[in-house]
């Protein structure tokens, strides 16, 4: 729960007592309890657009928060499923398949967090070993066979850091896919639906756009790494949250990403369905059959928005 | 061994002791240049001529100066090889005097305003007399045109920000272009966080390039030095044609101190090895620095186009 999803309950406590208070000695409280439930109206309106990085942070890693695959169920039909990488073993972490957006065969993929503690562990918690990544890979580049769009759903806290990950190649799988994105042709959509932790998102969002959700966050590093790694002190957190430029709104103006989703009130996980619909919406609006008409088109566009980021003096 | 993995605290790993002016030109005129094996006069054991001599911090060999550097700051005791700075690495590869250097005015800005970055920046633009933490350019080495690329773990630990992203792609750029093969030495604690967001596009952007470099059909040779690790070896470091390292280098994907912070397990010491590496077939050659220049010359020449 968010500080101010708290206080408002409290509130609502308060509210409650007084109607019972009232109603035991049968006085009329309705001027104190309006007086209060505006002032909830009002927390309501103005919390969530003044929310801190941080509380996007702990938003963003809510287990409220919905998945890919319960985006996936909500946007497209004919959704199946497709596991492994043909090398080692099928990455829980990261799911994907084909499915249809709107009538229009496509690829999604994303990375997968549990929905409760029993998944999240199956899951990694979404942390994808290298075998994720190059199932994610083996799927886009059967999109490229067949001209499919590729939407892929980030959300992760990075790629896993562990012996494992590193006996089979983790930064061999991320470069591979950056590299391999960059020149795919088909178009590719990355949406950051939660969590963009550092180089185990940006191997499923090298793409034409980038899209955040209002309150998702992506970051080079976790804040607590990041405040590890600058500070030797994982619990400056929150300050590091603030500094490093985390929101989708600060990496907007900064041209990091290029749109962002709006959310419902209170965030994502208060309506699935109107988040799903919002997603769905702006999915429906891309030209895919004019992209893939002009495929070299897209990937020299493609190639050129990465090659423009950068701030420096020449 | 120290501790192998704690590289962004890391102190320089041998000792430098002071100099005493007198004392150094007497040892001058008396030590014979291979001093190591040398005893005082009478057979007195050997004084140790300050600053003549560093120490091993591996093996607690003494060696002296003037040899360490003929041995290309490898220790001939344990034969450690000490990281070397760009100078040092460029000196030991290309041939004298055909190097060109590339946009060696590029300059990093402080995007996210992050407190003290730019004085950092200045204080080490000054120190190390570079700009950034990598060199890039042009020449050759036994005769062979290349693209040559050397990082500098000196330079806020070798880490990628937005210049050294655009250096590396522009050099890629370059190779392609003019259809010559490129050499990347990295050496780097990965993208660099004061940079935020720009850096971590700094490894799409290098992938991005190294893969325009190899749809034009060129060679790329990368070679990882100590340490290579995070965003660096996420990103170009992994995409070479062909991977060499020097030895016992550190290579790996996750810092130690993330990792453990992340995973809650300690790690084990020299599992993020060169020959870990190469024992998991991640690289194709350990190469000790004195056969480094010959072993990129060979392959070259077996990759020239007639």
């Amino acid at each position: 729960m968010l500080d101010y999803e708290k206080d408002i309950a409290e509130l609502r406590d308060k509210i409650e007592d007084l109607r019972k208070f009232a109603q035991e000695r049968n006085a009329d409280f309705s001027d104190e309890i309006g007086i209060l439930e505006a002032k909830i109206a009002k927390m309501e309106a103005t919390a969530l657009t003044n929310m801190s990085a941080m509380d996007k942070l702990t938003l963003s890693r809510m287990i409220e928060r919905p998945t890919t695959l319960d985006y996936i169920e909500k946007i497209f039909d004919d959704f199946i499923e497709f596991h492994g990488d043909r090398r080692f073993r099928d990455d829980p972490s990261i799911v994907g398949g084909i499915a249809r957006l709107n009538g229009m065969p496509v690829t999604v993929i994303g990375h997968q967090k549990g929905r409760n503690t029993k998944e999240n562990v199956q899951r990694n918690f979404g942390m994808p070993n290298p075998e994720g990544f190059r199932k994610a890979l083996r799927l886009m580049q059967q999109a490229e066979k067949f001209h499919r769009p590729i939407i892929c759903f980030v959300d992760t806290p990075g790629a896993d850091p562990g012996i494992g990950a590193e006996e089979r190649g983790q930064g061999e799988a991320i470069a591979t896919n950056l590299m391999m994105m960059s020149t795919m042709k088909t178009p590719i959509i990355a949406v950051v639906i939660g969590e963009g932790g550092s180089g185990g998102a940006l191997a499923l969002s090298v793409a034409d756009e980038i899209w955040m959700l209002e309150h998702a966050i992506y970051s080079i590093l976790s804040p607590e790494g990041f405040a590890s790694i600058l500070w030797k002190d994982a619990s400056r957190a929150r300050e590091a949250a603030e500094r490093i430029k985390i929101t989708a709104q600060d990496l907007h103006k900064l041209g990091i990403i290029d749109k962002i989703l709006p959310e419902p009130v209170g965030g994502a996980h208060k309506s699935l369905d109107e988040m799903a619909a919002t997603i769905k919406e702006y999915l429906i609006k891309v030209p895919f059959t004019e992209r893939l008409g002009n495929i070299d088109e897209l990937v020299k566009e493609r190639y050129d928005k990465y090659r423009k980021i950068g701030v420096f003096l020449a | 061994m120290p501790n192998k993995f704690n590289f962004f605290n890391k102190k320089p790993r041998y000792i430098e002791l002071p100099i005493n002016p007198q004392m150094q030109q007497q040892q001058q005129k008396s030590l014979p240049p291979n001093a190591d094996t040398a005893v005082g006069e009478n057979g007195a054991p050997p004084a140790i001529p300050d600053g003549l001599w560093i120490k091993c911090d591996f093996c607690g060999e003494l060696l002296y100066k003037k040899d360490f550097a003929a041995d290309l700051k490898v220790c001939k005791n344990c034969g450690h090889h000490y990281r070397m700075n760009a100078q040092e690495r460029l000196e030991m590869i290309v041939d004298e005097d055909t190097f060109n250097e590339f946009n060696a005015g590029l300059i990093s800005l402080n995007p996210l305003d992050f407190d003290g970055y730019d004085k950092k920046l200045l204080a080490l633009r000054e120190k190390t007399g570079m700009n950034e933490a990598v060199v890039t350019g042009y020449g050759k080495i036994d005769g062979y045109d290349a693209v040559i690329g050397v990082m500098d773990s000196n330079f806020i630990m070798g880490s990628m920000g937005s210049v050294v992203g655009e250096k590396v792609t522009r050099a890629f750029e370059y190779a392609a272009e003019k259809k010559l093969p490129i050499i990347i030495f990295t050496a780097s604690g990965g993208a660099r966080m004061q940079e935020g967001m720009f850096s971590l596009m700094q490894m799409a952007k290098t992938s991005a390039a190294a893969g325009f470099c190899a749809q034009a059909g060129q060679l790329y040779i990368t070679v990882l030095t100590d340490p290579t690790t995070g965003g660096v070896t996420a990103s170009f470091a992994m995409l070479g044609d062909i991977l060499l390292s020097e030895p016992q280098a550190l290579i790996g994907f996750a810092g130690k101190r993330v990792g453990e912070q992340t995973i809650g397990q300690k790690l084990p010491e020299g599992f993020q090895t060169a020959e870990f590496l190469l024992e998991h077939g991640f690289i194709d050659q350990i190469v000790a620095r004195k056969d480094m220049k010959a072993t990129l010359a060979q392959l070259l020449a077996l990759h020239v186009k007639n």
